[in-house]
């Protein structure tokens, strides 16, 4: 006989995997509020099999949930394309109205039926060891493990069977169709799917560890990676991690197991929000301060490079070089820092000049802004608006379009304003 | 009859605001695309309760509502973030911020109960709400709210509705579109978190949505809109109370739920214009026009491909001609009969003379729009007939006179046109897409 934490361990990660699986599709697909909206849709069909049949069996009320799962989305369908309600308050009418209906229903019963919407709503995975499958009279373990363990194979199936299909209609349904594939039946057997899996898990494990589990891995793992078969694989991972790691979490604070478990789920998404490389926070910090950064050194280098065009000393003071707000100036502080690091600037108390190194690559950068400002100029725009755009592209040419601008412009050797073009090499 | 005693009062009193001020703001939240941000809200709150007693250990109204309103701001701000810079969209930012709050607000109300710093139930007023148990005291802190609220609706009202229709719009006569989304948002915070007292977290999303679309199909104006939903909102929060005070197994927020969404389901049909049996009606409306103008273009042509002079045309021909069964065919004979455009006898239906003319006008229509086409070269002689069989229905005399003006500098005679294609000319069933 195994303990119970092993047991309790195990329904948290057949659930947690089973929704990260599918789950994944749900926000490919934004539908992710679905699970949301159909595990309270749901109440009224437990309510009524609970009513009807007197027991807490699975199945009626099993049969129930999934009558009114099925009746959520098609109320959905109806309000959005029938009777033209946006899409979101759809969703929202359909499943509050249920849900209120289930409540009132229960309400109405409290006397007579043990049934309470809490029990309904936070299914109490700590229970899972006492919840016992009898077949007779042999004892088969815990009854959520077995139910949960059933759903996480069959959604496993479904992806694996249909995983073409499910690709193909998530990413784009016209494709789908065009080739053959049934996008409205894929979204129909993928809807029954999630409805089987919401009701299933929240009977044992809750609501709200089935829309935490459905949302957060999937949304979690689409930050990590392009592939779907990476994205499924994390999301089902991080489901099945959170699980474990939730338990143990809840012991520590001595606090609600499922609460728990969705704590850490969050957990990984904050660190992965921050984190993660490509579509992190973080990344986006980093990408965004170096383009920052090489713009800045590139306006230190033209400035530099204008100052010896006109003058005969063609050092410039490093407080001439700085000017904004704080943050522009500390950024262009760094890119002075920086320039001299790799040898296109040389320093002499306080003041900046262009090494031979740094003359080519300014004067290279001029011939960039003024080429683009002759271009604009024949284009037609008026000379007062040729400096911004020139601004903007002089940091993104490279050798290959300025040739290509050379090419345009072959007998340029004054811009618009006057000034001479640097000879091209 | 409920009893008429100062409870009762308190909370009808209580029930209609929370229902009036979710009218008012989930207008402008619904038609911001934000339905389901109330939801999002509400569950976003419970953190911020369970904090705000373990800080404080206090039970009171302020205290637990100021913790749930921060914690529902900083659950807006952080959907915002998701949806700004990731690739995330919004129903799952909104998903995650719902569920993993919620998980958290779970989390802190278990420690609450385990440790022995005092029993949490009074929290529990905030997931299921009681408007039932709403006491003077509830009612001034809540009134005070909705009053702000209001107040600072009808002095925004423009810019908020620059913000729904037209952003752009708003930034060009110098407002900033944030600072004011911000504003609207955080009435909305306001508003859920009195909500919440009546109706609990998972529905306080509907007295946000339901009374904003039910009041959609009556109205396209936005101040009526506005005006309409916090009609329902209020009759929605009063009858709930009235309803639950009959009553008392059954809870007041649900009942307010359910009597809002059958006014919603009333509104989806009944509404003129955007209803449903309005829409029904007129759609029916036009296919009954199509209808009875094919049979009268199939008499006609039936005339002309006749021989001798056919007066009497057979119910069955007609049939044929327009592929209709006949007991159709029959039904529209039955109408014309009676509007005097044709006669029934026992053979058949003979056009009179009111028939007659509006028979010649449709096949005009029909055969002067297949001229125009080909000499256009729009289309190709046998191409014509499907889209003839379309526009012949909403060819106005106007249209036919600048037609025949066109046609006749073709040398195409007006004044007899004959079909243009060998074959005979189709029928389109009704409401059937070309």
């Amino acid at each position: 006989m195994l303990d119970g934490s092993f047991w309790i361990i195990l329904t948290g990660a057949f659930a947690g995997g089973a929704c990260g699986l599918l789950g994944v599709f749900l926000v490919l697909r934004k539908m992710s509020l679905l699970g949301d909206a159909l595990s309270h849709a749901v109440l009224p069909g437990i309510a009524i099999a609970f009513l009807v049949s007197g027991s807490r069996d699975i199945l009626p009320m099993f049969l129930g949930a999934a009558v009114f799962g099925v009746m959520t989305t098609l109320l959905v369908e109806t309000f959005h394309r029938r009777w033209h309600v946006q899409e979101d308050a759809s969703i929202g009418i359909a499943f509050t109205s249920l849900f209120a209906l289930g409540v009132v229903l229960i309400s109405a019963y409290a006397g007579q039926v043990d049934l309470d919407q809490e029990c309904v709503l936070y299914g109490e995975i700590a229970y899972t060891p006492w919840d016992r499958l009898l077949i007779g009279e042999q004892d088969w373990g815990p009854r959520p493990v077995w139910i949960l363990g059933t759903v996480f194979v069959l959604d496993l199936l479904f992806v694996l069977l249909f995983y073409k299909e499910l690709k193909i209609t998530s990413f784009d349904p016209d494709i789908a169709v065009a080739v053959g594939i049934p996008a409205t039946l894929m979204h129909y057997m993928l809807m029954s799917s999630v409805s089987l899996t919401t009701v299933a898990a929240f009977e044992s494990v809750g609501a709200i560890l089935v829309v935490a589990m459905l949302i957060v891995p999937g949304a979690t793992a689409y930050l990590w990676s392009d592939r779907l078969p990476v994205i499924l694989i994390m999301s089902t991972v991080f489901g099945i991690v959170s699980a474990i790691a939730g338990y143990y979490l809840a012991g520590l604070w001595n606090s609600s197991i499922a609460g728990a478990m969705v704590l850490v789920v969050g957990g990984i998404f904050g660190v992965s929000l921050i984190v993660a490389p490509q579509y992190g926070l973080l990344g986006r910090v980093i990408r965004q301060g170096r383009l920052g950064l090489r713009v800045a050194q590139d306006h230190i280098l033209l400035r530099l490079v204008r100052e010896s065009e006109t003058t005969e000393d063609p050092s410039v003071h490093i407080s001439d070089l700085m000017e904004g707000s704080v943050g522009a100036r500390f950024r262009s502080r760094v890119a002075m820092w920086c320039l001299g690091r790799e040898g296109f600037v040389t320093w002499d108390a306080g003041h900046l000049a262009l090494s031979d190194n740094g003359l080519g690559k300014a004067t290279d950068l001029l011939r960039s802004h003024r080429l683009w400002e002759t271009y604009f100029s024949q284009l037609g725009l008026p000379e007062d608006h040729l400096h911004h755009p020139a601004d903007a592209l002089e940091h993104f040419t490279d050798e290959e379009l300025l040739q290509g601008l050379h090419a345009e412009l072959p007998n340029a050797e004054i811009d618009p304003q006057g000034k001479r073009i640097p000879k091209n090499k | 009859m409920p009893v008429w005693d100062s409870t009762f009062q308190l909370v009808l009193l209580g029930a209609l605001l929370i229902g009036c001020t979710s009218g008012v703001l989930g207008t402008f939240a619904v038609l911001r695309k934000r339905s389901l941000l109330g939801d999002a809200l509400a569950h976003a709150a419970l953190p911020g309760v369970a904090l705000a007693f373990m800080l404080t250990q206090s039970k009171a109204l302020p205290v637990l509502l100021t913790g749930a309103s921060l914690s529902g701001v900083i659950g807006v701000l952080l959907i915002q973030v998701i949806v700004t810079y990731t690739r995330i969209k919004a129903d799952a930012a909104l998903g995650i911020v719902l569920s993993v709050f919620f998980g958290g607000g779970i989390v802190l109300l278990t420690h609450i109960q385990q440790s022995a710093v005092g029993n949490q139930s009074g929290l529990d007023k905030f997931l299921f709400g009681q408007a039932a148990s709403i006491v003077a005291s509830d009612l001034y802190a809540m009134s005070v709210m909705v009053v702000v609220v209001l107040v600072l609706v009808g002095l925004f009202f423009k810019e908020f509705s620059a913000l729904i229709f037209d952003p752009g719009f708003l930034a060009s006569i110098g407002f900033a579109p944030r600072l004011v989304d911000l504003l609207l948002m955080s009435l909305i915070v306001l508003t859920v978190m009195v909500g919440l007292q009546a109706v609990g977290v998972i529905l306080v999303a509907a007295m946000l949505i339901t009374p904003a679309v039910s009041a959609r199909f009556w109205t396209n104006d936005l101040l009526r809109m506005v005006l309409i939903s916090a009609f329902i909102g209020g009759l929605s929060g009063a009858a709930g109370a009235w309803i639950s005070a009959l009553a008392p197994r059954i809870p007041t927020g649900p009942v307010m739920v359910l009597v809002a969404t059958g006014v919603f389901v009333v509104s989806a049909f009944v509404a003129p214009s955007r209803g449903l049996i309005a829409r029904w009606r007129r759609l029916r409306g036009n296919h009954w026009r199509e209808n009875t103008q094919h049979f009268l273009r199939a008499c006609v042509e039936l005339q002309e491909q006749a021989d001798t002079d056919l007066s009497v045309i057979a119910l069955t021909d007609l049939a044929q001609v327009m592929h209709e069964p006949l007991y159709r065919v029959r039904r529209l004979a039955k109408h014309l009969a009676k509007n005097g455009k044709i006669e029934s006898t026992d053979e058949g239906a003979k056009l009179t003379t009111k028939g007659y003319d509006d028979a010649v006008f449709v096949l005009k229509s029909h055969r002067l729009w297949e001229y125009y086409l080909v000499y256009r070269s729009i289309l190709e002689e046998d191409h014509v007939d499907r889209s003839a069989d379309e526009v012949e229905h909403i060819l106005t005399p106007q249209i036919i006179e600048r037609l025949e003006a066109i046609l006749v500098e073709e040398n195409i005679d007006v004044e007899n046109v004959t079909s243009i294609h060998a074959t005979d000319s189709g029928f389109r069933k009704a409401g059937q897409d070309a």
